[in-house]
């Protein structure tokens, strides 16, 4: 592999995310897609868009399914290949590899990939048993273990065996919530402190409100065509360079280690040989902080820095916006919010804007090559991307 | 083989209620599986043996569960955590009888269900107590 683009990505839509009351996802779905239209006039919809594939996690949020053909319907795209992918939170990162798969086949040219996910009409306690449906049911969620739960467990065997601490956990919290004051879409814009991370009331020890993602509805899209074709849509395409999926046992219990993700250190490595690309050469980074102790492990899995100094590297500073390697400057899940099927997609959409020099108060400075991490679960799926300017 | 128990989930559970920790051994390749699998995902093979697991281990990680889903609410706060037992073998589950809390303690598995407020799927609840 050389780096050549796989494919290319000629636009982008993420709708408002935060508490949208009154909104099914398949009219949130269709407020992310209108703007991915919008800013790409030399596209037509009905001409051009020849299949779709959207992440949606749950039926039980509103007694849905086949979010596929639903999405289509609203987005006035009736009568294409539209297909729901499922990967708890990694949905869209499914969708986003799916879409690859689909245009690298010469089966469709051009090929929209979204997610979404509408979670805020439901109460704290269904949310919390919907997403355990992630996990294995019969060892997992039958003995009471929730998703916080299944990261705590990480978390602590984490602190144990590098000695990371609960404050370094909270840094990762205080930097997105910074990153998502600066933007306007997402869920949360303020400020937090870190003793106020600190002092928020337990979720699963040692896991507290603030290392917490939000509950959010939302939607994204990105529109992937062949790179020959990118110049006929857009002047600005992005690239991706490199694609990684992995797989891993359903259950945290049955893994080799409980402090790093096999999946996500597989998809890296399979996206970072694609690409031609080093851990070092990334620019700009979206990972999947559903936890802080998440975010973490992924700087870790990633080679952002060496196992075990994920702490380390929160404390250091070095990936908020305007040092070495700045990391979820979309404010993350942390922040911006976590509508699971959305979220993979979510990640696309910000590395498209800082590779196109779109993200305006958050844009990182001559960002070339960006990297997004999304998991499903508490890491039997993972999905990376590795995506290239059309300057390089 | 025919005349064994099958060598699924329910099964282990049908032995949890019996008051025995159980695992399936493949005849191929040796592998033990617990929990027990019909397909053995080293060698493809489907004929297994029963093989007790002891009940003795140590716990690997573990965490307070504070916010739970409506089901378990009523236990909240309740500790689970994975334990490595003897054999090697990683089961998770809660963790009752004490909050003194710390990796590499004993823990002893306890048949005594901890909890049968949930009608489906009737499993009893194994958990695990300090030795």
């Amino acid at each position: 592999m050389n780096g050549k683009p796989l494919v290319s990505i000629v636009s982008a839509g993420l709708s408002k995310f935060g508490k949208r009351e009154g909104l099914y996802a398949r009219e949130l779905f269709a407020e992310a897609v209108k703007e991915a239209f919008d800013r790409c006039p030399r596209l037509e919809p009905k001409r051009d868009v020849k299949a779709m594939f959207v992440g949606h996690m749950g039926e039980s949020y509103e007694h849905q399914g086949h979010m596929g053909a639903a999405a289509a319907d609203w987005t006035g795209l009736l009568n294409i290949p539209a297909t729901r992918t499922e990967a708890a939170c990694a949905s869209s990162g499914a969708a986003l590899r799916s879409g690859i798969y689909a245009v690298l086949s010469g089966l469709a040219d051009v090929v929209l990939v979204g997610g979404v996910e509408k979670m805020t009409h439901r109460s704290t306690a269904e949310v919390t048993e919907y997403l355990a449906m992630a996990s294995d049911y019969p060892f997992e969620q039958w003995h009471g273990i929730t998703f916080p739960g299944l990261y705590a467990l990480m978390a602590t065997a984490h602190m144990h065996k590098y000695g990371t601490t609960e404050t370094q956990m909270a840094q990762v919290a205080v930097k997105n919530h910074h990153h998502g004051t600066l933007n306007p879409k997402a869920h949360l814009q303020k400020e937090i402190t870190l003793e106020k991370a600190l002092t928020s009331r337990p979720v699963a020890s040692p896991l507290k409100m603030f290392d917490c993602s939000l509950i959010t509805d939302g939607a994204s899209c990105v529109i992937l065509t062949k790179p020959e074709l990118a110049g006929k849509f857009t002047d600005q395409p992005v690239h991706i360079v490199g694609t990684g999926q992995a797989s891993d046992t359903i259950g945290l219990y049955e893994r080799e280690t409980l402090t790093s993700l096999q999946a996500a250190k597989l998809a890296a490595r399979t996206a970072y040989d694609m690409a031609a690309v080093k851990p070092e050469n990334v620019d700009v980074a979206e990972v999947h902080d559903c936890f802080t102790i998440a975010e973490l492990i992924a700087y870790e899995d990633l080679g952002l820095c060496k196992a075990g100094e994920g702490g380390k590297l929160a404390e250091s500073g070095e990936t908020r916006l305007g040092e070495r390697l700045p990391v979820n400057t979309s404010g993350g899940l942390k922040a911006k919010g976590h509508p699971v099927g959305a979220t993979g997609t979510a990640q696309a959409y910000e590395i498209y804007l800082q590779l196109t020099g779109q993200a305006e108060q958050r844009q990182v400075k001559n960002a070339q090559t960006g990297l997004t991490h999304n998991v499903g679960g508490s890491g039997a799926t993972a999905t990376v991307h590795i995506y290239r300017s059309n300057q390089q | 083989m025919s005349t064994l128990e099958p060598f699924t989930i329910e099964q282990f559970y049908k032995f949890i209620a019996q008051g025995k920790l159980m695992a399936g051994k493949c005849q191929k390749c040796g592998k033990i599986h617990l929990p027990p699998r019909p397909l053995c995902n080293n060698c493809y093979s489907q004929t297994f043996t029963w093989t007790p697991v002891p009940s003795k281990g140590k716990l690997l990680t573990y965490t307070v569960i504070h916010v739970a889903p409506q089901q378990f609410q009523h236990l909240a706060p309740y500790a689970v955590g994975i334990v490595q037992l003897e054999n090697g073998a990683k089961l998770p589950g809660m963790i009752t009888g004490t909050t003194q809390l710390r990796i590499g303690m004993d823990l002893t598995v306890d048949f005594t269900a901890c909890d049968n407020a949930q009608p489906w799927p009737q499993w009893p609840r194994y958990c695990f107590k300090p030795t």
